[in-house]
C-alpha cells in the first residue's frame, strides 16, 4: 500500500530535502523500516541503538497515536499519512527527579567548576555527581601525585589515600604531589595538604598503613571506584582481587621506564586484571622502578588517563577503557590498544572463581620465599661499617658490584668491579673463588639475587651479599658518595 | 545560527520568571533559511504540567506541538525551535536532553531565579547525536 509520511523538518536534510515521502508497506514499521533504508542517515534520530522508536519520538496515523494502536504493527491502507512528531523533554525536570539525593553546589563551587558546568556532557548533574563520589588511591607516588591532583581540583567530593612512605629526595622527580618542604614527611600528610590546597571544598581521608589481605575489603566498602597507584605485584594483585570481591571498577596504571599501561578492570563490565594476567611473573623479572628508573613525566601522562577515566565512571560517561588495554611508549610518543577479553577460567572473576576471598599475595608472587630464603641457601650478609672497618684492617677481598654500567657512572664503592647481574654467571670466571667476595648493587636485592644465581650456576666460593647496597655505605661510611 | 528579537528575548525571559520556580516552555515559530534560523514568533505552551510533571518526562506533549505546528502553519510558518527555563540551575542541557532532541531544531535554555532571568543560550544537537552545541544568537 502506497502511505505518506511528513518528514518534520529539522529532519529534512536527512531525507534528501524532501517533506513528504511515500513508501510501500502493510503496517507503519514497515513503512518506518522502509523509509529509513532509503534515507539511512534518518534512522538513528528516529531509533535507538536497541533498534525500537526512540521514547519522545511519535508516529501518528491520521492523527492517532500508533501507541495506542498497535505500535509498529498497526496496518497501514492506501492513502493513510503516517506523522513524525517528537515530544520535547526537560532536562531540568531530570535532575530533580534522578538528582534528589545529590548534594547541592554552593555558589562558589558553581564559580570553580564552570568549565565543567558549560558542558553538557558534565554539567550540573554531573558535578553533583562528582561531588556525591567516593574515590580511594592507593599509593602517593609517581601515578597517585596527578591522580590526587587533578581528581581534587575536579571536585570528587571525598578522596581516600593510601600509603605509608615517607618523601625522600628521589621521589620528587616525578611525585609532583610533594615539595621539597616536604621532605621527611609523611606522604600521606603531605598529599593531603597538597590537595586541601587545591580544592579547600572536598574532603580528604587519610590511611596510613600498608594495604593488605586484612584491611583491603574494609577499606574498598567505603570507596566508589579504586585507583590503584602501586608499584609492586602483590599490591596490584591484591587491589585486583579486592575490587573484584566487592564489585568496584579498578582504574589500573602501571609504569616502567619509558613505557606504561592503563586500563579500567570492572569484573563486571568486562575483563579484570587476572583475565589479562593470570599468573604474576616470577620475582626478580621485572624489575621495579627503584631498579629499572622511571622517566619522571611518564607516570604524569599515565595518572592523568586515570584521572580521566574515574572521572568518565562518575558521570555515566560511555567510552570507558573496559576491555582495553593501552600501552604508551613516551621514548617514541607512541599510544598502542589491545582489545581484552574476560576470561571465563578466571580464576577471580570467571564461571567458577577458585579465589573468593583474599589470599597472602606476598607468597602468590613468590616474595615470601625471597624475603626469607630456605636455611640451607642462608644469604651472608655484612653491613657497610663492618665492610669498611675489614677493608681498613686489610683483609683480602674483592667487591663485586651487579648494577648497571649508568648506574655505576652515578656512585661507586672504591676498588670494585662491575658486572651487572645479567652477566653475573656468564662471566663467573672473572671472580677468583678463593678470596672472600662481597657483592653489591643499590639497595642489596638485586646481589641477593646474583648470589643466588652464582651459587646455582655451582660458584663455589664464599659469597657475601652488602646489606642496603651502596646506599647503606653513602650513609653509614661515606656521605661523599651520592644516593640515587 | 538563530535570529531572534530582543523583543522575543525579553518574552522568554519574562515567561521564565512568571512561572519561577516552575519550568516554562514555549515553541519558537519561523523560518528556516539559507542564513539559519529566524523566528517571528514565541509561541508559548501551557504551564498545567506541574502536577504531572513527575510523572511525565516531557515539557510538550506532541499534541501540544501539533497544535503549534497547526497554527504556525496556518501562518505560513514552522516550528524552528523550543524554548524552555531552568530555574536555580544553569542554561545548558543535560545528558537527558541528548537523549531527546533532534538536530537543527534550536534548543534556548534560559536559567531563572525568583525575580530574574539570568543566563540565556541557544543549543543545537550535533548531527551525531554525540552532543549539544552552544549556537550563536543574532539578536538585529
Amino acid at each position: 500500500m502506497p502511505v505518506t509520511i511528513t518528514i518534520p523538518a529539522p529532519l529534512r536534510q536527512f531525507a534528501g530535502g524532501q517533506s513528504q515521502i511515500v513508501v510501500e508497506a502493510k503496517t507503519a514499521g514497515e513503512a518506518l523500516d522502509s523509509l529509513t533504508t532509503t534515507h539511512s542517515a534518518l534512522r538513528r534520530h528516529l531509533f535507538n541503538d536497541q533498534n525500537t522508536l526512540r521514547n519522545f519520538v511519535n508516529v501518528y496515523l491520521n492523527d492517532e497515536d500508533i501507541r495506542h494502536a498497535s505500535g509498529p504493527d498497526t496496518p497501514v491502507k492506501d492513502g493513510d499519512t503516517l506523522m513524525i512528531v517528537p515530544s520535547i523533554a526537560g532536562g531540568s525536570v531530570i535532575e530533580s527527579e534522578v538528582g534528589q539525593d545529590l548534594p547541592e553546589l554552593s555558589n562558589e563551587e558553581i564559580m570553580r567548576y564552570s568549565r565543567h558546568l558549560i558542558m553538557p556532557e558534565v554539567g550540573m548533574q554531573g558535578q553533583r555527581r562528582m561531588k556525591a563520589a567516593s574515590v580511594l588511591m592507593i599509593g602517593t607516588g609517581g601515578l597517585g601525585a596527578p591522580v590526587g591532583m587533578y581528581l581534587a581540583a575536579a571536585g570528587i567530593g571525598r578522596i581516600g589515600i593510601v600509603d605509608f612512605d615517607v618523601v625522600e629526595e628521589s621521589n620528587l622527580q616525578r611525585q609532583i604531589i610533594h615539595g621539597t618542604k616536604d621532605l621527611g614527611r609523611r606522604k600521606i600528610e603531605s598529599a593531603r595538604d597538597r590537595l586541601r590546597d587545591i580544592n579547600p571544598h572536598i574532603e580528604i581521608e587519610t590511611h596510613e598503613s600498608r594495604l593488605t589481605s586484612h584491611n583491603a575489603m574494609q577499606l574498598f566498602r567505603n570507596y566508589d571506584v579504586i585507583v590503584d597507584g602501586t608499584d609492586n605485584f602483590p599490591t596490584r594483585y591484591l587491589v585486583n582481587d579486592a575490587c573484584v570481591l566487592s564489585g568496584k571498577p579498578n582504574v589500573y596504571g602501571s609504569i616502567f621506564r619509558f613505557e606504561g599501561q592503563a586500563s579500567v578492570f570492572w569484573a563486571e563490565k568486562g575483563a579484570c586484571y587476572r583475565c589479562l594476567y593470570p599468573e604474576p611473573p616470577p620475582p626478580g623479572l621485572v624489575p621495579s622502578c627503584a631498579e629499572g628508573g622511571v622517566l619522571g613525566v611518564l607516570p604524569g601522562i599515565v595518572g592523568a588517563i586515570q584521572a580521566n577515566e574515574t572521572i568518565k565512571i562518575i558521570l555515566g560517561a560511555e567510552g570507558l577503557m573496559i576491555n582495553r588495554l593501552l600501552l604508551f611508549d613516551a621514548w617514541t610518543m607512541k599510544f598502542r590498544e589491545f582489545k581484552l577479553r574476560k576470561d571465563p577460567k578466571c580464576p577471580v572473576c570467571g564461571e567458577n572463581p577458585t579465589v573468593t576471598k583474599l589470599i597472602d599475595y606476598e607468597e602468590f608472587c613468590g616474595m615470601a620465599a625471597h624475603q626469607a630464603p630456605p636455611p640451607d641457601t642462608k644469604l651472608e650478609e655484612i653491613s657497610a661499617t663492618e665492610l669498611n672497618a675489614r677493608r681498613l684492617r686489610g683483609d683480602k677481598l674483592q667487591i663485586i658490584d651487579v648494577r648497571e654500567p649508568h648506574e655505576f657512572e652515578i656512585a661507586q664503592i672504591p676498588g670494585t668491579k662491575l658486572i651487572p647481574l645479567g652477566h653475573v654467571v656468564g662471566r663467573m670466571n672473572e671472580i677468583d673463588p678463593n678470596a672472600e667476595t662481597i657483592v653489591h648493587c643499590k639497595g642489596g636485592v638485586r646481589s641477593a639475587k646474583a648470589i643466588a644465581a652464582l651459587k646455582r650456576a655451582g660458584f663455589q666460593g664464599r659469597l657475601i651479599n652488602l646489606k642496603g647496597g651502596i646506599t647503606a655505605w653513602s650513609e653509614d661510611v661515606d656521605p661523599r658518595v651520592p644516593k640515587y | 545560527m538563530i535570529t531572534i528579537s530582543k523583543q522575543q528575548l525579553d518574552e522568554i525571559r519574562e515567561h521564565g520568571v512568571r512561572d519561577y520556580p516552575y519550568e516554562c516552555c514555549g515553541l519558537l515559530l519561523g523560518r528556516y533559511t539559507a542564513e539559519g534560523k529566524v523566528v517571528t514568533e514565541t509561541y508559548p505552551i501551557s504551564n498545567a504540567r506541574e502536577e504531572s510533571a513527575k510523572r511525565n518526562r516531557f515539557l510538550i506533549t506532541p499534541e501540544e506541538l501539533m497544535r503549534g505546528e497547526r497554527y504556525a502553519a496556518s501562518r505560513d510558518l514552522e516550528v524552528v525551535g523550543f524554548y524552555h527555563s531552568h530555574p536555580d540551575s544553569p542554561a545548558v542541557p543535560s545528558n537527558y536532553d541528548l537523549e531527546h532532541a533532534w538536530p537543527t531544531y534550536s534548543y534556548i535554555i534560559v536559567s531563572t531565579r525568583a525575580d530574574q532571568a539570568t543566563d540565556l543560550f541557544s543549543w543545537e544537537q550535533q548531527e551525531d547525536r554525540s552532543r549539544f552545541n552552544q549556537e550563536e544568537i543574532q539578536c538585529p
